[in-house]
């Protein structure tokens, strides 16, 4: 199967920052896509690209469509949720079900109202009535039951409380995604969505810095605890970043050689929160 | 098709408010002050105290009956049947100008914009079927609330009447309700194209405003005009100030107000008086519109701005 999204070059400039700086990357179909990068770093800039919402430079193909020009066709296969609080302020549930059961070629109604059957929402109840994470879940009820290629999320979660948060992310792994689908997330909550992707991408001022699935991010990065004594030795073997933690110093490397860091200490895989710390230190700065 | 109808459902469902209930409130308003005025004229038991009261209709009729001439009470009544829809179409007016100045920017500023844009609507529906929605549908409504309120008034009226000695269905008989319902509804297709400059307008300006459409809208025609007119202040001739004024303010501000497409013109060639009132009325005659140059130019620039539009609605993002 071909890959979901090829992006050669991708550039876009705004009037005075570069949200974009020649990106290229690749989007296998099945996976579960993190893009991660510290504010203004162009997630969502790349993720309007893909979207068709925005114009720029450079090759992207989204499913063998190019997104400026054949937008219409492309949402067909494509769904997304941009934030929790862009559903309609005055529609009723009733009304989303109808309309977008009338006007989407892909969507079960069944699956729809089985979702929200499992929620506390009213279909009388308009969304100027709902909390956050009610709105949320109207949301994912609709998109859940669109039969896409491809999600995109953008800061899916943003402004929930953790159990919405969890729930989530959950309906999405449980009711939604299997090997014929590909989702595209963003957050800034990046310890919630680190169990369930399968591939990281790291942006930074507009560059893609860092482009690897799971498994090769486990063997790229290690950390390893070391003692007072050997901090030094490892000092020396170059490490991206070190903390120190109960009179020790936790060292971070990047495709150090495993022999050598055993020596030193215990190893284990970085969590991806601090490999996303280590990588854009002196973003803000 | 099916999307189409079911996107200008959801500016329905949306704009409810303005669509439906002013016309039925306006037309419920109105029909509630005639009937106080009647009940305290009748209380003072002076006939020509009615018309002190809001200067509603009877005084007219009572002097029609007085004449006993029956073209002249059947004008009446009839004109009467239509005070109501001349009461909505100004609400009308007022709606279709404030939907169309917030329809395309609304839903960027609240940023629902990018939920409509996650479903597969071309951005040509989804303006057009805006244009449908305060063209054809929002005035479809207020005919038909007028045409009921006004069956109403006609009522209310003939009644009062018949408790004065005169015969309720006699009376009724001189009225002409069909004839001005056909002229309301065949009245639609004309205010569609004669407003497509404004709705063009207003549809850009809501597309391309980061803020305050109003502005833009209202105040870059006046602007221009004031510019025109130091101009010809200083001397130079570019186009008449009145001319710009009456062909182009006008036309891409007001047009979406019912009625404003008749003039001087029409009351001239319908003939004055009385008698030829609803004859400027008549739709043979308000068709007679379409023969000047100000409908045929007005439409097509108001279908170029309505692109420019679609064009602008496929670009603007929430920010």
């Amino acid at each position: 199967m071909n890959a979901i999204v090829v992006a050669n070059g991708l550039s876009k400039r705004y009037k005075n920052t570069v949200a974009l700086d020649n990106a290229s990357f690749r989007i296998e179909p099945g996976r579960i896509v993190g893009l991660i990068g510290p504010n203004g770093a162009g997630k969502t800039t790349a993720l309007k690209a893909i979207l068709g919402l925005t114009d720029f430079q450079g090759e992207l193909s989204v499913l063998g469509l190019d997104p400026r020009r054949q937008r219409d066709k492309l949402m067909e296969q494509v769904c997304f949720i941009a934030d929790v609080a862009v559903l309609p302020r005055w529609i009723r549930v009733r009304e989303a079900v109808d309309f977008v059961a009338n006007t989407h070629p892909r969507f079960d109604r069944k699956k729809c109202e089985a979702f929200l059957a499992r929620t506390k929402l009213q279909p009388d109840q308009r969304v100027k009535q709902m909390s956050k994470g009610m709105i949320v879940q109207l949301h994912l009820a609709l998109v859940m039951a669109i039969d896409a290629r491809l999600l995109v999320l953008d800061e899916p979660t943003l402004g929930l409380d953790i159990l919405y948060r969890k729930q989530f992310y959950q309906n999405l792994l449980e009711d939604y995604f299997d090997e014929n689908k590909t989702i595209i997330v963003t957050t800034h909550q990046v310890e919630e969505v680190e169990h369930i992707l399968t591939d990281l991408m790291f942006i930074r001022d507009g560059k893609i810095v860092l482009d690897a699935d799971m498994d090769a991010v486990g063997e790229r990065f290690a950390e390893v605890m070391v003692g007072a004594d050997k901090a030094a030795a490892a000092r020396q073997l170059n490490p991206l970043d070190e903390r120190q933690v109960f009179g020790k110093s936790i060292f971070l490397f990047d495709g150090a050689d495993r022999a050598q860091l055993e020596a030193l200490g215990e190893i284990r895989r970085p969590s991806v929160s601090d490999l996303f710390v280590a990588t854009m230190k002196g973003t803000y700065a | 098709m099916k999307t189409f109808y079911w996107l200008v459902k959801r500016e329905f469902w949306e704009h409810r408010g303005g669509f439906l209930w002013a016309p039925v409130i306006t037309g419920g308003v109105f029909l509630l002050l005639n009937l106080m005025g009647i009940i305290a004229g009748e209380a003072m038991g002076n006939f020509n105290a009615h018309t002190n009261f809001i200067g509603n209709n009877m005084g007219l009729l009572d002097r029609a009956l007085t004449d006993n001439d029956a073209a002249t009470i059947g004008m009446g009544l009839d004109f009467m049947m239509l005070s109501t829809s001349m009461f909505i179409s100004i609400v009308l007016g007022f709606v279709v100008f404030f939907y169309f100045l917030g329809t395309l920017y609304d839903d960027r500023r609240d940023r629902s914009l990018l939920f409509w844009k996650s479903l597969p609507l071309s951005d040509t529906a989804t303006v057009l079927s805006k244009v449908v929605a305060g063209t054809i549908l929002a005035p479809a409504i207020a005919v038909i609330c007028g045409v009921l309120t006004g069956i109403g008034m006609l009522l209310l009226f003939a009644i009062t009447l018949s408790f004065h000695g005169v015969n309720l269905w006699h009376l009724l008989s001189y009225a002409h309700p069909f004839r001005v319902t056909a002229n309301l509804v065949g009245t639609i297709p004309l205010y569609a194209s004669w407003a497509l400059p404004s709705v063009g307008w207003l549809l850009l300006c809501s597309a391309w405003a980061r803020s305050k459409p109003f502005l833009w809208a209202a105040v870059l025609p006046v602007a221009v005009g004031m510019f025109l007119g130091w101009f010809n202040l200083m001397g130079a001739r570019l186009v008449g100030g009145g001319w710009y004024w009456r062909e182009v303010f006008v036309r891409a501000l007001l047009s979406v107000f019912p009625g404003s497409w008749l003039g001087e013109r029409n009351f001239a060639e319908a003939g004055n008086g009385p008698g030829h009132a609803m004859d400027f009325l008549d739709l043979g005659h308000v068709y007679g519109v379409m023969a000047t140059p100000t409908f045929w130019i007005g439409a097509l620039a108001g279908i170029a701005l309505i692109a420019a539009a679609i064009w602008l609605r496929r670009w603007r993002d929430d920010t």
